[in-house]
């Protein structure tokens, strides 16, 4: 077996790529820097937070990312999941997840036994094995391999093994390394997401109608490429004139806005994705495809001309790989969570379209209005969040909108980059609630923020799993983190599902004050 | 490589936790990458635990295996020493951390040195036991550990109590109905004139294991978990025991049978066996005891067999007469699913076609056991080859796991779950012990209750059956003036069943508000925000 000497080139850069000057992002991103106030903003927005920022130990729960195989299977109809590690993490998809096997399971773990560790036997020899088998049974359209630590532990080389296998097998296999080495609970869908993007076919007939010779495009690709090497400011900007110019003579019959196509990606319930997409074409404009899509076949084509647009902050791997490797132009907005992140997201697509969005200002207003009573009943209130599925930030902020004061976001990674627009708005939104900025603490220390619990005593403290039932037990009233990654929280049309969420444990408590026997608390402190 | 879809045993690291956060003031490490911890989720979600489980992960991550732990896993010892000062820290790593050979026995050893808690790594292979065999392993490890810890500082007890006396050995947390066993196994011994020494790993402190040689005798009443320690303190402290499991009427009256046979071998060993010197009178009135005295003990198990069991009644009433001849499948851990076989069979007249069990290294005793109670033995830890046995038998009802109850679900077979893996259904709230006199009862409730209802098919057929009126379906608009478009149509079947009626009844009545013929995916969406008001 060949070892992979070169482990994560794309993954390090983009780590390290937090004390990059802020500017570089806005080369990746659009070339209508200029089109409105906001996205002038976004300059300012790529600046680091200006509340308190802080890593800690890192001895904090969360779920291995590996988890995301649980909805993804679900959501890319076609597929077929093989997880290729141990029992532990075998164990952990049965039982933690209480995910179980029905009449047709549509993944399966490649577990990984001594002699396959002690590399006595072919790996290569084993998988395809498994996935002939695989085919056999299930024949899907694709398998996706999950790498685990362990694979990275006995550096298998996956990567290296599923282009001859595929091509034996006659089934694409997309390799994905959702360890816990490096990543954490939903970031697991970032690596699949990002791998699969590598699999999307090539927008390249759009190029062929608006007359553009390949050749000239191939070389503006790459001093695009070259530029984005270097990415120094100015640069950047040699890029941004020379994309839109390019676009404006190229074709000038046909309109700057049906040259761009949006592609989001994410993976939403098809209920939700709809929803999003229609609020787009209120707004004039059409998706063309969703990352990852319900079937594998219906994969979204990707290109020079794609604009890119995430619906949750977890993706950041993902964009960078649309950005770097399908040259595809990054949107880089607040996430559609809550109707002022809705809101901020919609409007942030539109002026990059060059669209000047309607009705949205009063949709949101509605929508907040409707709610009166809900946020009523959870203004003032206070809430701690211990970190876990990444989703912290645009939660906050949305609480913060609704009244609430957030004690301290918990987060197990923070890539300040991606998460700028969201940043910005925790930002403005907090001046405009007239709190002070939170705390962010990213790779927390459980037990450090359970005495901070204990101290601040939060009205409601959003948790992973392992720490929900103790920290009732001690008169804390919490929330599962986990709901708000599989409940519907996105877009204008959920936002009373997710108050929901926010208010049923507080509700809960308050009902059951009216009865004396239950409102004693069962503090063991 | 294997493909694997679903695991009855889970992996070894789980077993050494679960021994580890039964015991009280004992702090887990677990030298593990970020997520392998969910150990910790299993605790506080399937047994509702209050308490903060007390294992912490000592993350690996990328730079762990770049330059190896260095002081990571000392340093999270020490920590964990001063901030909870628990008796014992247990280290352990998990399938994936233990193939980066990290010399953890001398992070132990380090750590050991400045912390005042005792520091003990799990010595187990992580590849080639699984979490049952593990927890043995690592609870016999523990008891070795403070057993010749009291050794040397002499503060080991040896000196049997005046009075019989047992420990129980192997109730822990996350067992299969264990906290009601262990209730109902304390009962039982009580009514038996027993005392309970101490009961471990569940609830104990290590720092009085050195008190177990004080006991008459031990009990370890599952086999998966216990027999090692069991033999240890046989060998070492010369002290008898029993693993007849307590299950049913039959094996109940054994094992009563049996402890009585040693307590009256410990007693009239008497010296050899390190029974305190008594005088003479006292030693003569100890000979009235119940569990020495064989007649008292028949009678007791008389008395209980008739009066307090109501399951020997069950056998004999005439529901249970129509189970007779009923084929079953069971399977399980090897005690559960042993122990059923023989209640079925035995106590109920059911016809057991297959036992099996998924405790392949215990094969041996468990073919013993069931032999000549079934026609077939499946000696397995595959689920598909147990799920195509059931649908090649078709039994009248099975009694497994909840991944059997899944088959069974599929095939439309009753299935009574009696064997781990657990689930948060194995956690109810009421008293459910499986051993006892009291477990009696909860297995014929079960047996009853899995086998549809006690009448015969045929008798349900001439009387109409139970519920056979068909759910007339709750629709709002009888008229149907409104129209779903195709797409609004589709997006409704994507609304799980048991709200779309309320969804559908919902949008129309909007759109009939807002007028609207035509009900399309914006008004659904519509009609959502509208109901938020």
């Amino acid at each position: 077996m060949v070892k992979n000497k070169k482990r994560f080139p794309l993954f390090q850069t983009f780590r390290n790529s937090s004390s990059i000057p802020a500017s570089k992002n806005s080369v990746l991103e659009t070339a209508n820097q200029s089109i409105s106030v906001e996205s002038s903003n976004e300059t300012s927005t790529a600046a680091p937070y200006s509340g308190q920022f802080e890593c800690e130990t890192g001895n904090y729960h969360t779920f291995c990312p590996i988890s995301c195989v649980s909805w993804l299977y679900q959501k890319i109809e076609d597929s077929f999941f093989l997880v290729i590690g141990t029992k532990t993490c075998g164990y952990f998809l049965q039982n933690a997840l209480g995910v179980m096997i029905f009449a047709e399971p549509r993944y399966a773990m490649a577990e990984l036994e001594e002699s396959d560790i002690s590399a006595q036997l072919n790996d290569y020899k084993e998988l395809k094995r498994l996935c002939l088998q695989i085919k056999q049974d299930r024949n899907p359209s694709v398998i996706v391999w999950i790498g685990t630590c362990t694979t990275e532990i006995i550096k298998m080389d996956l990567e290296g093994m599923a282009p001859t296998l595929e091509a034996e097998i006659g089934i694409p296999i997309v390799v994905a390394r959702a360890n816990g080495l490096d990543y954490a609970f939903t970031q697991g869908e970032d690596t699949v997401l990002a791998a699969m993007a590598q699999k999307c076919p090539a927008r390249e007939g759009r190029l062929k109608n608006i007359n553009l010779p390949i050749a000239r495009s191939a070389i503006r690709a790459d001093e695009t490429l070259k530029s984005a090497r270097t990415s120094v400011e100015d640069q950047a900007t040699k890029t941004v004139t020379s994309n839109s110019s390019n676009s404006i003579n190229a074709d000038p019959p046909i309109s700057n806005k049906q040259l761009k196509e949006l592609v989001l990606f994410g993976s939403l319930p098809t209920t939700i994705a709809n929803q999003l997409q229609l609020e787009l074409k209120r707004q004039g404009i059409n998706v063309s495809g969703w990352l990852p899509s319900a079937r594998y076949s219906d994969l979204p084509a990707l290109g020079e001309n794609v604009y890119v647009c995430g619906i949750n902050p977890f993706l950041s791997r993902t964009a960078t790989s649309l950005m770097r490797r399908r040259k595809c132009k990054l949107i880089s907005a607040p996430f559609p969570i809550g109707p002022d992140g809705t809101r901020a997201w919609v409007e942030k697509i539109c002026n990059v379209f060059g669209i000047v969005p309607t009705g949205l200002e009063e949709r949101e207003k509605t929508i907040w209005t409707n709610l009166t009573e809900s946020i009523n009943f959870i203004k003032g209130k206070s809430v701690f969040f211990m970190g876990d599925n990444l989703l912290e930030i645009s939660l906050a902020r949305f609480l913060i909108r609704c009244g609430m004061v957030v004690y301290e976001i918990g987060i197990p990674y923070m890539d300040k980059r991606f998460q700028a627009g969201e940043l910005a708005l925790l930002e403005k939104t907090c001046i405009k609630m007239k709190v002070p900025f939170p705390r962010i603490v990213e790779k927390p220390d459980n037990y450090y923020q359970i005495q901070r619990i204990k101290e601040l005593k939060p009205d409601l403290v959003i948790t992973g799993m392992a720490h929900a039932n103790p920290l009732e037990a001690r008169g804390i009233t919490t929330k599962w983190s986990v709901e708000f990654t599989f409940a519907q929280i996105h877009g204008f049309t959920n936002t009373k599902d997710l108050l929901e969420l926010v208010s049923r444990p507080l509700r809960r408590n308050k009902n059951l004050e009216n009865h004396d026997s239950l409102s004693k608390t069962f503090a063991l402190q | 490589m294997k493909l694997a879809y679903w695991m009855y045993a889970g992996p070894a690291h789980i077993g050494t936790l679960r021994v580890a956060s039964s015991f009280k003031n004992v702090h887990a490490i677990m030298h593990a990458p970020l997520g392998d911890d969910y150990f910790n989720v299993m605790r506080s979600m399937l047994e509702r635990e209050r308490d903060f489980t007390p294992v912490t992960a000592s993350i690996v991550d990328r730079h762990v295996l770049a330059r190896g732990s260095q002081e990571k896993v000392v340093e999270n010892i020490q920590r964990k020493d001063k901030e909870e000062s628990p008796d014992l820290i247990l280290l352990t790593p998990t399938c994936t951390s233990s193939i980066l050979q990290e010399d953890l026995q001398n992070f132990v050893n380090r750590a050991s040195n400045e912390s005042s808690s005792d520091v003990l790594l799990a010595d187990v292979n992580h590849y080639r036991v699984n979490e049952l065999q593990a927890a043995d392993r690592t609870l016999e490890q523990i008891v070795r550990f403070y057993i010749e810890k009291a050794k040397k500082d002499e503060s080991l007890t040896t000196i049997k109590t005046e009075k019989p006396s047992a420990n129980i050995i192997g109730m822990f947390t996350l067992g299969f109905h264990n906290q009601h066993d262990c209730k109902e196994l304390k009962r039982l011994l009580s009514d038996l004139g027993i005392t309970v020494n101490e009961i471990i790993p569940e609830g104990g402190f290590v720092t009085q294991l050195k008190n177990l040689p004080k006991a008459w005798f031990n009990i370890v009443p599952y086999r998966e978990v216990g027999l090692m320690t069991a033999s240890y303190l046989e060998k070492e402290h010369n002290m008898p025991y029993t693993s007849i499991t307590p299950m049913g009427i039959v094996d109940t009256s054994s094992f009563i049978r049996e402890i009585s046979s040693i307590c009256h071998k410990v007693y009239e060993a008497g010296s050899l066996t390190n029974l305190p010197t008594l005088d003479v009178e006292v030693r003569d009135k100890m000979k009235d005891l119940k569990i020495l005295n064989k007649k008292d003990v028949e009678s007791f198990i008389d008395q209980q067999t008739t009066f307090v069991s109501q399951a020997a009644w069950f056998s004999r009433s005439i529901d249970c007469q129509n189970l007779t001849g009923k084929k079953t499948v069971v399977f399980g851990d090897a005690t559960h699913a042993a122990c059923m076989t023989k209640i079925l069979v035995r106590e109920m007249g059911i016809n057991v076609v297959c036992a099996g069990t998924y405790c392949k290294h215990d094969a041996d005793w468990f073919r013993e056991q069931v032999s000549g109670f079934c026609d077939q033995v499946l000696i397995t830890d595959d689920h598909s080859q147990i799920g195509d046995i059931i649908s090649q038998i078709e039994p009248a009802a099975i009694f497994g796991t909840q991944m059997e109850r899944h088959v069974g679900k599929r095939l439309d077979i009753p299935c009574g779950v009696i064997s781990a893996p657990v689930h948060i259904q194995n956690f109810p709230l009421g008293f459910r012990p499986f051993l006892g006199y009291e477990g009696t009862n909860q297995i014929s409730d079960l047996v009853y209750n899995s086998f549809g209802l006690g009448m015969e098919d045929h008798l349900l057929e001439i009387f109409n059956g139970h519920d056979n009126k068909e759910v007339i379906t709750r629709s709002y608009s009888s008229e149907n003036e409104l129209q779903w478009n195709k797409e609004a149509s589709a997006e409704l079947s994507r609304v799980p069943g048991f709200v779309r009626a309320k969804v559908k009844r919902n949008t129309e009545k909007y759109a009939r508000d807002q007028k609207t013929p035509i009900i399309t995916l914006e008004v659904m969406y519509a009609a959502k925000e509208a109901v938020a008001a």
